[in-house]
């Protein structure tokens, strides 16, 4: 397979965005074909909000798709909204601390994480987004951690540099995130 | 006993004599407004630095008048055609012609915008409180009572309002320290020509002006001379005529 | 004169409308007037941000309209101006548009279309198809350029200026909102890294019109319908003249498709994605892809259609662009199906589904 198709949607506020944009810079930077498209509806301040990205190693057609290869879901709403990108290829995520259902779908593999609760009594509010990036990496093995981190100093590299434990953080929560699914996908 | 004329009129400069007659009605006043501003263009010798554009509508006839390069827009959009121009090229001494629905109704909010903005260029409305062209309508500056083809029992503005009154709308939004705002008529084109001098000083000095010009409409009024000037008369006392906002020293 | 800003190829990850802005830049456009309507806003934003290097010139202005008439004045004054608008602000804009129209004012306008009639999405749509090429009260005298990603805006940008301006005919640039807002690479280029030349931008309206030059009266309006009908005619000869050197248009595997998909924009790119997959499910399907949606391709859509065993007419719209492809393959009786998402995107997967279905059962009309 060589092209990923990924759908992140969560609450807004929820940084679903600046992960799809670590995310998709990691995969540019990388030289890979990304393509991303930040859902925009006039609720995108206050509603659901979707990313929809693609990596591949040749050139990408459609800039959306029917079904994902991974669809991560963080609230209620965003199950509701994004189990129609889900099919039988389809491995699903979702958030089991924020998320008050299970999604109910047929998928290749649901995995549910506790993000938001390891975030909070853990390492910080402020790295849920990051954790979900972490599961994100592990859960599609197209881009190395690295490439991730490099993208991260992109976007976050002068918030680091004035306060450098922030980058220790991040990197914990991704780290956190991506042990989090390896756990996980033994289950 | 007959004497024939056998000079020719003064035209101003800034006039092209190649347009020929006036193709405006007998009696109208737009060709006094007209030939009065090509003369204040004149006496502030920036002919070579106007552009003049005019919008649909009687103003319209006007395409050709001035000897200076001029562009017919459509019907409200001189205003935005204009300062398109001078902000593209601030060098341009922009002026734009219009009429009363251009300045007030269909072309209002580009005429609050300009003024609000301060661009850089003359608006000139004139006021003959019909709708001319499409055949006397009422306009935004329709007296109360007046008789048009959409008022034909009279204005009746527990209906549709009370005039609108241009000159007092735009000096209510405009910075006083970069505008001139003034109403003038045709009944006094020594005094026009002097307010056309100050409005395009001010514009030369990189501001915006308007004047609002009260103007005549025989033809749509059905009035003949006496009861066409009188009517003016009327409107001059309706409608104030004087400066509304001028900036320190400005010359005229 | 405005500062160019690609000096050297530069491969960028960037959204549309940030990819639209830099290729103003590269154009050497130097004015932009605008309003803001979603989803073409960071258009301007760019635009804007960079104004300090580039020293052009922005005017954001009170409504749509007045962005497409002060467009118009800065282009008579001799600026490379631009706009861009989407959606309502298309529609009202169209005044504007026609003034270009009929005055041969080489406008350019990029538009990114989101979802109709009236306000509907902020997202996503190709139904202003027919308003780009033909809204106004006139007969559609315009070039429009469907883009299907970002190499495309960048490239047709550049083009539209010059298409423009040689011409004298509006040209657009026909986007949408997923192109504005997806982010994808794009190699952006200094334009006479390609041998393009700039046309030049002569003011129109002059200032310092001097004793010995005659003042320059361009009219909008005319006196006699016969007037206006000689003038429209010498539109029609024009326009048909140089429609043959601005018409493009892109195959895919459409010499032996046996199933031509006929989709414009970014739907095209899903029919790509529809196309391999179906190839290898052995079915001979292809594309034809008009870039220039007005003036049509002619000839080669007629040939690609009478190669074909059946069309299939998709577009994130109810038939726009079929209508016109229909009038420009009259006599050909190859039958069509359609696949018709108004306003909501039309995925590889959507067309693989169809046009199995049109293998198994035919489309009879």
């Amino acid at each position: 397979m060589t092209r990923t198709k990924i759908a992140l949607a969560g609450e807004g506020g929820q940084g679903v965005q600046s992960v799809a944009k670590i995310l998709v810079e990691a995969g540019y930077e990388t030289g890979k074909q990304v393509l991303y498209i930040p859902n925009f509806g006039v609720e995108q301040r206050g509603g659901v909000s979707i990313a929809f990205c693609q990596i591949s190693d040749t050139k990408i057609g459609e800039p959306r798709y029917s079904k994902a290869d991974i669809v991560i879901m963080l609230s209620d709403r965003a199950i509701d909204r994004c189990t129609t990108y889900i099919d039988e290829n389809t491995t699903v995520v979702y958030d089991t601390s924020v998320c008050t259902k299970k999604p109910e779908v047929k998928c290749k593999k649901l995995i549910g994480v506790d993000a938001n609760l390891i975030a909070n009594t853990e390492l910080s509010a402020r790295v849920f987004n990051i954790i979900i990036l972490g599961v994100l990496l592990e859960a599609t093995h197209v881009l190395g951690l690295e490439d991730i981190k490099n993208a991260m100093e992109h976007a976050l590299g002068k918030k680091f540099d004035a306060k450098p434990e922030l980058r220790e953080l991040n990197y914990k929560a991704l780290e956190r995130g991506m042990n989090l699914l390896k756990e996980k996908a033994g289950v | 006993m007959v004497q024939v004329l056998d000079l020719p009129p003064v035209l101003p400069n800034a006039q092209d004599e190649e347009a020929g007659a006036s193709k405006f009605c007998p009696g109208c006043g737009h060709g006094m407004v007209l030939k009065t501003l090509a003369f204040a263009i004149d006496d502030l010798n920036i002919k070579d630095k106007t552009v003049f554009g005019c919008d649909i509508g009687c103003s319209l006839l006007s395409w050709n008048y001035m000897d200076v390069d001029s562009v017919q827009t459509h019907h409200g959009r001189t205003t935005p055609v204009i300062y398109g121009v001078t902000r593209a090229n601030p060098e341009i001494i922009g002026i734009a012609y219009m009429g009363d629905g251009g300045g007030l109704a269909i072309g209002a909010q580009h005429l609050v915008n300009a003024a609000v903005r301060g661009e850089k260029m003359l608006a000139i409305l004139v006021n003959n409180t019909n709708y001319g062209m499409t055949g006397g309508q009422m306009a935004p500056t329709t007296m109360p009572g007046q008789k048009t083809e959409t008022t034909p029992y009279g204005r009746d503005c527990s209906v549709t309002g009370k005039p609108a009154k241009g000159a007092e709308m735009v000096s209510s939004i405009v910075d006083p320290e970069k505008t001139y705002v003034a109403r003038a008529t045709v009944s006094n084109l020594r005094a026009l020509r002097k307010t056309f001098k100050k409005a395009l000083n001010n514009v030369q000095q990189g501001g915006f002006s308007f004047v609002e010009v009260l103007s005549v409409c025989p033809l749509n009024w059905r009035t003949n001379n006496v009861d066409t000037w009188g009517r003016l008369k009327t409107m001059e006392e309706f409608f104030e005529v004087k400066e509304f906002v001028s900036r320190e020293g400005l010359e005229g | 004169m405005v500062n160019k800003l690609i000096k050297e190829d530069t491969k960028m990850f960037l959204t549309g409308n940030e990819v639209l802005a830099y290729a103003a830049n590269a154009a050497e456009a130097d004015f932009m007037y605008g309003y803001p309507i979603t989803p073409q806003n960071e258009i301007m934003h760019t635009w804007c941000k960079l104004l300090p290097k580039t020293e052009a010139g922005f005017l954001q202005t009170e409504d749509e309209i007045s962005a497409g008439f002060s467009t118009i004045g800065g282009i008579l004054a001799g600026r490379r101006a631009f706009t861009a608008t989407a959606g309502p602000g298309n529609v009202i804009m169209q005044d504007a548009m026609s003034m270009a129209e009929m005055m041969r004012i080489p406008f350019v306008c990029a538009v990114m279309q989101r979802g109709g009639p009236s306000t509907a999405t902020v997202i996503y749509a190709q139904q202003e198809t027919t308003l780009t090429c033909f809204g106004g009260n006139g007969e559609g005298y315009r070039i429009v350029y469907s883009t299907a990603g970002h190499q495309d805006l960048f490239d047709y940008m550049i083009k539209a200026f010059n298409t423009a301006w040689k011409y004298k005919f509006p040209t657009f640039i026909l986007a949408d909102g997923y192109q504005g807002k997806m982010r994808e690479p794009v190699m952006l280029y200094d334009p006479a890294s390609r041998g393009i030349t700039m046309e030049k931008t002569p003011a129109i309206l002059r200032s310092g019109v001097s004793a010995d030059m005659k003042a320059n009266h361009i009219r909008n309006t005319f006196n006699l319908e016969e007037e206006l009908m000689e003038e429209l005619d010498k539109y029609e000869e024009e326009f048909n003249r140089i429609a043959p050197e601005i018409e493009e248009y892109e195959e895919y595997k459409a010499d032996d498709a046996e199933i031509l998909i006929i989709a414009h924009g970014i739907v095209a790119r899903s029919a790509m994605t529809a196309i391999d997959e179906l190839r290898e499910k052995g079915i001979k399907a292809g594309l034809f892809r008009p870039i220039t949606i007005r003036p049509l391709a002619v000839k080669p859509l007629r040939a690609a259609c009478q190669r074909a065993k059946q069309i299939l007419f998709t577009e994130s719209a109810n038939g726009q662009l079929a209508r016109m492809v229909l009038e420009k393959i009259y006599g050909i009786t190859t039958p069509y199906s359609t696949l018709y998402k108004m306003g909501v995107g039309v995925t590889g997967d959507d067309l693989v589904q169809k046009v199995e279905s049109m293998v198994k059962t035919p489309a009879a009309i």
